[in-house]
């Protein structure tokens, strides 16, 4: 674990220390199992957007992509009847599609990620909404999928399914980011890009393989988001997840420059961000100052990780500045 | 602006220390300087040199020693109060705005402007840019765009940037060294020129010919201590060598004789981008050091990018040990046994900030994992052999690379291709900007290598180096080779008439 990770894991116990302090509620089960289970959702995509950002990419489509892939896993299943493993598998290859698609628009045409995803942005919530020609997607009264409800939006022993998913995601990601050759990789595509060429590192292929990566678990995030609201509003389902996604990644220290993170710092920031969003419910601070709590507090934590590490920095100078001394009174 | 050209300078520096965790980059340095001298400041990399300059610049405060600058202490000093006070650099990386055209650069900052609006006065800037250029016989105009110069005429007008204000003290750090002859010449003119105006000059350089040429006295530094000084008539090169590395080399370049072998890389009539139109053959032997010489821009790097697949090719064909290479993929050219040793090893070599463990590793992770998974252990073992057989100095493999100096970053550099155990290896001005006791360990690694039978495609802008390393040398001109001369017909002269064309 990097020191940034284990300054972030303090700030998650104390912040959740205070609100715990103060409203006892928070502690409870049914309050805890709510905010896991809103933890394990929004960690799916925080982690997908990760590998992107690591790469010196960004992914600014998620949030569509959630509704549009959303509406299409339910309208397949409520219109038309599709079982819904059959669907899962069209969400999940229509969000292959999308990664290779992305992937394929920076590293060919050589064009900027910002622009290439930002449209994305546009186009999903523009077909998603077409598609439902402003509507919403939902399953008609009465339907029942006990095996998907209970895969997806179920419980075992108190825990939900998507904190499950999120756990079993993050587990793998860590190997995948730390442990792999592809991992080393992505760091190397990040950090310079001309560097891993001279290295014989394929970079067009790491990058697109981290836009899919990133694009697929927003697939399966999409399936968990629609069967957890159980309709898809389009105009508004998964907005400013994007940025959610980012904010989480950053706070976990990935650098937007690329090259710099960890999983556990993607994780730790989700949970800090969730909790933050506990604390503007049970400490009665009005909801419309939801993102402003958010956006301060990320702001107040990347100031305190540069500051620290100014700090090291001149710590260690003096370090090496009275070493230097005592060898010369020698 | 103050007017402070025709005040005397006299510049003192004693007792700077500057300790950086891990290393002690200056101890107790003094240094001395005063109008109408130039004095030459040497030593290996790593001894100083560059922070001394920082130091002096003001863009780094020294954690002890005095700064006496016309005998006033000075405490704080700033880049911008260095500025005022006369001191101007021309800094060995360079990184000009390429938006912008020649007069703009050069007066960046410093704009003359017109009118209540403060309209830019193009016409007052153009003239006073003018003879700045002249003075240093630069092709380029003022009105030229920057995006189009030449790496040689990027030096240039980093130099007539730092001549553009009223300057007392001029600093040059390796300004020479993307420069060719004629413009070197040049330089070393203007240099003299100066100093018998009353500027201070002070010329960091690893060329010690051109300090024999123009210094007045000379400075060395070795681990960051004063190592010694010479007067002008003390100055030549031996002494200088035996001052910054304390010992002698008696054997700079050591020419073990290899009798070439087999064919390993065949180049038949291939195109690259910079110069579609010519064709360039050659072939690469087993066990031979064969020295790509030429004029900057005559295409040897752009060769050298198309071989290991960086660039597309436009034409032609390769064989590697007989069999067909597409030339249009890096990791292709890794796999039949190319490496590459690139020319900036920052941006293209290195990543800076990654330790020297997982930099030397890079391409060798595919190779040492397993079932994908990197294999900590084989990593470890092989950084550590590669220091050992490299000399790699550092405090730990596990420091990030930017904390070495740059011999041992192109030490680094080597150490990742030789874990590939490669049959030809290119080297792109493989001693540039390192240090003479680094440079004398890369020769004799390249005999070494030649010596296992290893073939050396080595680029090289430096004549005493292709002279003193190669087995023969293909000269470049204009993106054609344009003679290929044996070791017997190796002189400055034969290199020199080829690569003019």
């Amino acid at each position: 674990m990097l020191k940034k990770d284990i300054g972030l894991a303090t700030l998650v116990v104390t912040v959740g220390a205070i609100v715990a302090m103060v409203n006892p509620r928070f502690l409870s089960p049914i309050n805890l199992a709510n905010t896991a289970n809103l933890i394990g959702l929004f960690g799916l995509f925080s982690i997908a957007e990760a590998f992107v950002i690591v790469t010196a990419g960004i992914e600014l489509s998620i949030g569509s992509v959630i509704a549009l892939l959303g509406v299409i896993f339910v309208d397949l299943i409520a219109s038309f009847g599709v079982p819904w493993p059959m669907a899962l598998a069209v969400v999940l290859a229509l969000s292959i599609f999308i990664g290779l698609l992305h992937g394929w628009l920076i590293t060919r045409l050589k064009l900027q990620p910002f622009v290439v995803t930002l449209c994305g942005l546009l186009i999903y919530r523009g077909v998603a909404r077409f598609y439902t020609k402003d509507g919403t997607a939902g399953f008609t009264f009465g339907s029942d999928f006990p095996m998907l409800d209970f895969l997806v939006s179920g419980r075992t022993a108190g825990v939900p399914h998507s904190v499950v998913a999120f756990g079993l995601v993050a587990i793998v990601a860590w190997f995948l980011l730390h442990r792999t050759v592809f991992g080393r990789h992505l760091f190397a595509v990040g950090k310079n890009v001309e560097a891993a060429r001279y290295s014989g590192i394929n970079t067009d292929r790491v990058i697109i393989q981290a836009y899919v990566l990133c694009a697929f678990l927003t697939g399966i995030s999409a399936v968990f988001f629609a069967m957890y609201t159980r309709s898809v509003q389009p105009s508004s389902h998964g907005n400013f997840y994007e940025l959610y996604g980012i904010a989480a990644a950053v706070l976990g220290g990935f650098s937007l420059r690329g090259g710099e993170g960890s999983i556990v710092g993607v994780v730790l920031g989700v949970i800090l961000l969730q909790i933050l969003q506990n604390l503007v419910n049970l400490l009665g601070i009005p909801s419309s100052l939801n993102f402003a709590v958010m956006g301060s507090v990320i702001l107040a934590g990347v100031i305190a990780d540069t500051q620290f590490s100014r700090y090291r920095e001149v710590r260690r100078q003096q370090i090496a500045m009275s070493a230097l001394q005592d060898s010369e009174h020698r | 602006m103050p007017e402070v050209r025709d005040k005397q300078i006299s510049l003192g520096l004693s007792g700077i220390t500057k300790v950086y965790p891990g290393a002690i980059a200056l101890n107790k340095v003094s240094l001395d300087i005063r109008s109408g001298e130039v004095v030459g400041l040497i030593g290996e990399n790593g001894a100083g040199k560059s922070t001394l300059m920082k130091i002096l610049g003001g863009a780094i405060a020294p954690d002890e020693g005095r700064i006496v600058i016309d005998g006033d202490v000075v405490t704080a000093l700033t880049p911008a109060r260095a500025g005022k006070l006369g001191i101007s650099f021309v800094h060995q990386e360079l990184n000009p705005f390429s938006n912008l055209d020649v007069t703009a650069n050069v007066l960046l900052g410093r704009e003359i402007r017109k009118g209540i609006l403060g309209f830019l006065d193009r016409a007052s800037m153009e003239n006073k840019v003018r003879p700045i250029l002249d003075l240093l016989g630069t092709r380029f105009g003022p009105k030229d765009p920057v995006s189009e110069l030449s790496l040689a005429d990027q030096q240039l007008l980093e130099i007539a940037r730092a001549l553009s204000i009223n300057v007392r003290l001029l600093i040059l750090d390796e300004p020479t060294s993307s420069l060719t002859i004629s413009e070197t010449r040049r330089l070393l003119e203007v240099i003299r020129k100066l100093r018998d105006d009353g500027v201070a000059v002070l010329f960091i350089t690893h060329r010690l010919a051109e300090i024999v040429e123009v210094a007045d006295r000379v400075v060395a530094l070795r681990d960051g201590r004063n190592a010694g000084e010479l007067s002008r008539n003390q100055i030549d090169k031996d002494t200088m060598v035996r001052m910054m590395i304390g010992r002698d080399v008696s054997k700079f370049y050591e020419k073990a004789n290899h009798a070439p072998g087999r064919p390993v890389l065949e180049i038949k009539a291939l195109r690259t981008r910079a110069y579609p139109h010519q064709t360039v053959d050659l072939c690469l032997r087993a066990g031979e050091i064969t020295c790509l010489a030429g004029l900057v821009g005559a295409g040897r790097t752009e060769l050298a990018r198309a071989i290991f697949g960086i660039d597309r090719v436009e034409g032609g064909s390769m064989e590697m040990d007989g069999k067909a290479l597409a030339g249009d993929s890096v990791p292709d050219a890794i796999a039949a046994g190319i490496c590459l040793v690139p020319e900036d090893r920052k941006a293209e070599g290195l990543f800076l900030d990654f330790e020297i463990m997982e930099n030397i590793a890079m391409p060798s992770h595919a190779a040492l994992a397993r079932r994908g998974f990197v294999d900590l252990d084989a990593v470890t073992r092989l950084a550590e052999a590669s220091r050992k057989k490299l000399q790699i100095k550092a405090s730990g493999l596990n420091r990030a690379v930017a904390e070495l100096s740059g011999g041992n970053q192109q030490k680094v550099v080597l150490a990742k291709w030789l874990a590939m155990n490669p049959k030809l290896i290119i080297m792109d001005e493989p001693t540039r900007g390192i240090d003479v006791g680094a440079k004398a360990e890369v020769y004799h690694l390249m005999q070494e290598l030649a010596g296992q039978g290893v073939a050396l495609l080595v680029i090289s802008s430096d004549m005493e180096e292709v002279i003193g390393v190669s087995d023969r040398v293909a000269v470049m001109c204009r993106g054609r080779i344009s003679g290929i001369l044996s070791r017997a017909e190796l002189t400055e002269e034969s290199i020199l008439r080829l690569a003019v064309g």
